[in-house]
């Protein structure tokens, strides 16, 4: 990773989105925390709104390109800043497709001006702000080797199943960063969390499943389903040795915590793995207190089993 | 058309017959199953221009039938029926009512994307399953489905306050669906969570539930982005030739209310 990058990811715009304000507050507290442990500044987008989510694209797909492209607008001419980081899933995955789809598809583009006319918003351009999501924040602005330096304590060998999900990765023409060779994420394997947990003392066991579907479109719409597919991730995780799956996105990690939950209760299958954020496992490795990384707020318990490994 | 993880044969037109002989010949028993015949007459040829006129449905028309889709598909490994290729395949052979069989599960892609991924032409076969299941709505071959509800309970919450607050998209869903929001493992969830819970935190996401959360400064864009839906729903239903039925069952209405 250049120099160059590292310099320019140390102060990045920060777009939480709705559901790290809500079920994925320790999501939000603990990459705040991250932030502040490592020197990285954070700098809220003011007045910031939804990104649209699974759902907005379903009534209709310029909506959803306008409610990211509005947020993207809000970094570039509120804030004069020009890298905006995500670590939600769907909120990152929505703002690389709105300046994908601004730059390539000329239907799109006209439908969001006129609607940004409309509403007042100063128009964004493409290219004017680069989306990142948490693991490439991380991995660009302080990288394994400093990570490795700055360890207090580490994970102890924890036996950890890195989870990335489908927003992070698919569909590749958004994504036009990964796949482009050396230190580049790749969208068939991912790898950053792998890399920043291995270097924080985890031990990352080899899980087939790290971009399965949790079902998370469909979590309450079509629990049966959503159940099925969460308790395929969970099993695979047991299976491949797991202590806990390591989470990127808030509701990947919600929906795992809820089906497995539901599993217990309607098909009667328990599974004992426990579902965590990458960020509580990094700030835990940097020292900081669980009541910190908010481990108080997963329903899903690892306390026990971080005590265990001596992590906390 | 090469068809490997679907059979075209159904189980309903496999005819086997305890006592038959035809020209002398004794064909009696399972050892000469017979598969009925079966045509085909009514060909929707506007099917695919239809499929196309809505959101997602846009590149059908590359479609080579590869079966990528299918393949990757995370549903079709839960449940073989649920088939984009074949679907896709029906569409545009213009065969509506084999399309029609499938109508109760189109609606369950859980949109990971995974078929755009595998795809090598392009179709966007997770933007034509949600074509398809709103073709399916808007014709009324289907209710709206539960996450169709989701959806634009969802969207309208983000087009009047700019943000989402979870607790009451909940509600508001369950409610709509009809369901009890006390499920046992809704429950459950809660009861663990509340376990270790901050009072602080309880008291915070308390009052959003309550004071649901806004973005400043969203009045300018509710406003063009209602506009743009109900636009878009118009043009919709004109596309599927539904504007002309509505206007006629809207005059039907009022002409009887004022009569």
């Amino acid at each position: 990773m250049s120099e160059n990058k590292a310099d320019k990811y140390r102060r990045v715009a920060y777009y939480p989105g709705c559901a790290l304000e809500g079920t994925g507050h320790a999501y939000n507290r603990s990459t705040r925390q991250l932030g502040k442990a490592l020197g990285l500044d954070l700098v809220e987008v003011p007045d910031w709104n939804c990104c649209g989510a699974m759902e907005a694209k379903n009534v209709d797909p310029k909506v959803q390109t306008y409610l990211s492209a509005r947020v993207l607008s809000l970094t570039a001419n509120r804030l004069g800043m020009d890298v905006v980081m995500a670590p939600c899933n769907g909120c990152y995955h929505n703002l690389k497709k709105a300046e994908h789809d601004l730059a390539n598809d000329p239907g799109s583009a006209e439908v969001v001006e006129r609607l940004a006319r409309k509403a007042g918003d100063p128009a964004y351009r493409p290219g004017d702000v680069e989306t990142v999501h948490a693991l490439e924040w991380l991995k660009a602005a302080i990288g394994e080797d400093e990570l490795r330096r700055r360890m207090r304590g580490g994970l102890k060998g924890l036996k950890v199943a890195n989870y990335y999900g489908c927003m992070y990765t698919r569909p590749r023409h958004i994504f036009p960063e990964k796949d482009s060779g050396p230190g580049s994420e790749s969208t068939a394997k991912p790898h950053f969390m792998d890399d920043l947990l291995a270097a924080a003392g985890a031990e990352n066991v080899e899980f087939p499943l790290k971009t399965a579907c949790c079902g998370g479109a469909h979590t309450l719409s079509d629990s049966d389903m959503s159940t099925r597919l969460v308790l395929n991730i969970l099993q695979a995780a047991e299976a491949a040795g797991a202590e806990v799956i390591a989470t990127e996105c808030p509701t990947c990690h919600s929906g795992l915590e809820l089906h497995q939950v539901r599993a217990e209760k309607k098909l009667g299958v328990r599974t004992g793995v426990k579902i965590i954020y990458f960020t509580q496992l990094l700030g835990l490795a940097l020292g900081l207190s669980p009541r910190k990384v908010g481990l108080q707020e997963n329903v899903s318990d690892a306390r026990e089993v971080l005590a265990a490994r001596g992590v906390t | 058309m090469p068809i490997h993880e679907q059979s075209l044969i159904r189980p309903e037109d496999l005819r086997t017959h305890d006592q038959l002989v035809v020209d002398g010949v004794d064909v009696s028993g399972h050892w000469s199953t017979f598969i009925q015949s079966r045509v085909v007459s009514d060909y929707n040829e506007e099917l695919q221009e239809q499929i196309a006129s809505l959101p997602g449905g846009e590149y059908i028309h590359r479609c080579w039938q590869c079966g990528s889709c299918t393949n990757a598909c995370t549903v079709n490994a839960v449940n073989p029926d649920f088939n984009p290729r074949f679907w896709i395949y029906l569409v545009r052979m213009g065969l509506e009512s084999e399309l029609l069989r499938d109508k109760e599960i189109i609606w369950q892609c859980v949109s990971c994307n995974k078929c755009t991924y595998a795809c090598p032409r392009d179709v966007f076969p997770e933007g034509v399953m949600k074509a398809l299941s709103h073709w399916l709505e808007l014709k009324g071959h289907t209710r709206k489905s539960p996450s169709t509800v989701f959806d634009e309970e969802f969207t309208e919450q983000i087009i009047r306050r700019g943000r989402i607050e979870e607790g009451r998209l909940m509600r508001r869903f369950f409610a709509r669906t009809g369901q009890r929001l006390r499920q046992d493992w809704l429950v459950e969830m809660a009861r663990r969570l509340l376990r270790h819970l901050p009072v602080g935190l309880l008291t915070r996401m308390g009052l959003s539930s309550l004071r649901a959360p806004r973005a400043r400064g969203w009045a300018g864009a509710r406003d063009a982005l209602s506009e743009y839906v109900h636009e878009q729903n118009a043009g919709h239903r004109r596309a599927l030739g539904l504007a002309d039925l509505i206007e006629t069952a809207r005059q039907d209405a009022s002409g009887a209310s004022g009569g």
